[in-house]
């Protein structure tokens, strides 16, 4: 097994606990002393910074929110004056106001190594030529991959997002060794390279390292089917700092987190309770190492659950499962909770459907109605009035059986859903209510 | 024997009129043509002049497309023309999936496109029982 650092990612868990511990006093007292906003907020809730002795403790501290950092736009939340800032990158927010993220020189280093720590889990190294297809800009994807790959010593191609028969072009010409951007992408990806023509078993391409976006197993056999290589699952939010949050290892039995730059609980999303280890909730990260933006208990929104089970590949950071969606991209349909995951799931555990649909929600006469668009490749397409009307049934019927509410599928013709270059749009919700 | 191209439609009527005009720029002739309708999709089936130009066309215009094989029976165009050929079929226990009639067809006879579920049985039913079915050369110059 080969590690970026194995000192940090293989450490005893008692030494990391330690490791751990200093890092969030040190967190907790940096955050109280330099940002207003979380000493009233410990005030309010009567915790000094000296309260926190133990890993145990931080459950006293109060949870930090998206609706906070929109609050403090754009630079409420920052620890250090605007001179220590080298970068400032912000996600976009689909409503009101972005939240904005600052790097210190330290904070730009880390990620970087982060980042690096988690190509090599990936399989690159300093020959790896490696794509990154990620945007670049405000986005943390496309810099935050470069800076990794380049700390790596591998080649990097900042390809950026979109343009697609120019990055299969890039592949073909540079000999791309590993192609880094959103799963959907690289679906899209390996779709134009089949209607022009491309082989990929022709292409030096790898592995791919995919992220930014909820995708399902499914969805990754098809990426590996598709494109011939290895697709490994990336973790990261802007918010806590941007890709490399947690990387899955070459037994992909969930995402390794560097707990030594993250400490990590799962909560009730509705009561904020902690759950046990094992429980599927809503993922809390507090940053350890970050200088400039600290976290404290930033409530992710992603769906997931926590193992800290010993893992074949030596790394002894807690693994967390694929995010199975957003707490907010929930969708609540009738008074039931759908994740447009699970239907992707449904939906490609159906041979031959594509993971192409798209979600439309209605309201007729005070009732939700949920309709699930789905592609008719030419893989499910019969001349049979009959066997399409099974396959309909099918859809609906396992769709049904898995989400426990009504849909109403409809089968359209390729290429009706629109194409994601970026993270993919899959709910069109027209319920007014 | 021949091929059917068959194409998925979203309910539309606009998309059969899509699906028309493509092959019409593209110079394939329609020979014959049913649209099965359910309340949720269609299928629309042809017969062209040139069935393999026509699914490349369909296909790169964004449909998606499928060849079938299908066999086309003459037979007199009187009453009773198609009955006596199906009793003829079902006597042998030949499952017939659609069938569907060609468009003007001359010299007095008819022309049915049949499916069936084994078409390798169904031509050698059709040649023991002096069913006249036409060659897919045949029928595409027609
Ligand atoms: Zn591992």
């Amino acid at each position: 097994m080969t590690y970026w650092d194995q000192e940090k990612e293989c450490m005893a868990r008692d030494n990391l606990e330690k490791l751990q511990l200093r890092r969030l006093k040190e967190t907790v007292f940096r955050s109280y002393a330099f940002v207003p906003a979380y000493r009233a907020k410990m005030d309010a809730a009567g915790i000094k910074p000296d309260d926190v002795n133990t890993l145990g403790d931080l459950q006293k501290l109060p949870f930090t929110t998206k609706q906070e950092m929109r609050d403090n736009y754009p630079f409420g939340l920052f620890a250090v004056p605007m001179s220590e800032v080298v970068r400032i990158h912000a996600s976009s927010g689909t409503t009101g106001k972005p939240s904005v993220v600052g790097y210190t020189r330290k904070d730009v280093d880390t990620w970087a190594d982060l980042m690096a720590r988690a190509l090599v889990s990936a399989g690159a190294d300093k020959r790896s030529v490696i794509q990154v297809a990620y945007g670049y800009g405000l986005f943390t994807g496309g810099l935050g991959a470069h800076y990794g790959a380049e700390r790596l010593g591998a080649s990097v191609i900042p390809a950026s997002g979109g343009n697609t028969q120019r990055q299969i072009l890039l592949m073909q010409d540079f000999g791309s060794t590993h192609l880094a951007c959103t799963p959907s992408y690289a679906l899209f990806i390996a779709e134009v390279m089949h209607d022009m023509g491309i082989d990929p078993a022709g292409l030096k391409l790898k592995a791919g390292i995919f992220g930014a976006e909820p995708w399902s197993e499914q969805m990754r056999t098809e990426i590996e089917n598709k494109l011939y290589i290895k697709a490994y699952d990336i973790y990261g939010l802007s918010e806590i700092m941007g890709p490399g949050v947690a990387i899955e290892c070459p037994f992909r039995t969930g995402l390794h987190i560097a707990e030594d730059n993250f400490l990590v609980e799962i909560i009730d999303p509705v009561t904020e309770e902690v759950l046990p280890e094992g429980s599927l909730g809503e993922l809390v990260i507090t940053t350890l190492t970050k200088e400039a933006i600290p976290m404290i208990r930033y409530r992710t929104r992603d769906m997931t659950t926590l193992s800290n089970g010993e893992c074949p590949c030596g790394r002894t950071h807690v693994r967390m499962q694929k995010v199975l969606g957003r707490s907010d991209d929930m969708l609540i349909v009738r008074g039931v909770n759908v994740f447009p995951s699970a239907i992707e799931t449904v939906l490609l555990g159906i041979p031959g459907v594509e993971p192409h649909y798209m979600i439309i929600l209605e309201r007729q006469d005070n009732l939700d109605i949920m309709e699930v668009q789905v592609e008719v490749s030419e893989d499910i397409f019969s001349d049979e009035v009959r066997k399409l009307e099974d396959l309909h049934k099918r859809i609906a019927k396992e769709l049904e059986s898995n989400l426990l509410i009504s849909v109403k599928v409809r089968l359209v013709e390729p290429k009706s859903i629109p194409r994601s270059e970026g993270k993919a749009v899959r709910v069109k919700d027209n319920r007014k209510i | 024997m021949a091929k059917q191209i068959s194409v998925f439609l979203e309910n539309s009527s606009g998309r059969l009129a899509h699906v028309t005009r493509v092959l019409g720029d593209a110079g394939i002739n329609i020979r014959a043509l049913s649209i099965a309708d359910t309340s949720d999709f269609g299928i629309l089936r042809l017969i062209v002049n040139d069935p393999d130009h026509a699914y490349k066309i369909l296909k790169d215009a964004g449909f998606t497309v499928s060849e079938t094989e299908v066999i086309a029976v003459r037979m007199p165009d009187s009453p009773g023309g198609l009955a006596d050929v199906l009793d003829q079929i079902s006597e042998e226990n030949i499952n017939i999936e659609y069938l569907y009639a060609f468009l003007g067809f001359a010299g007095g006879d008819a022309l049915v496109i049949f499916k069936v579920e084994d078409i390798k049985k169904a031509r050698e039913v059709f040649e023991k029982k002096n069913i006249n079915y036409v060659e897919a050369q045949d029928l595409y110059k027609l």
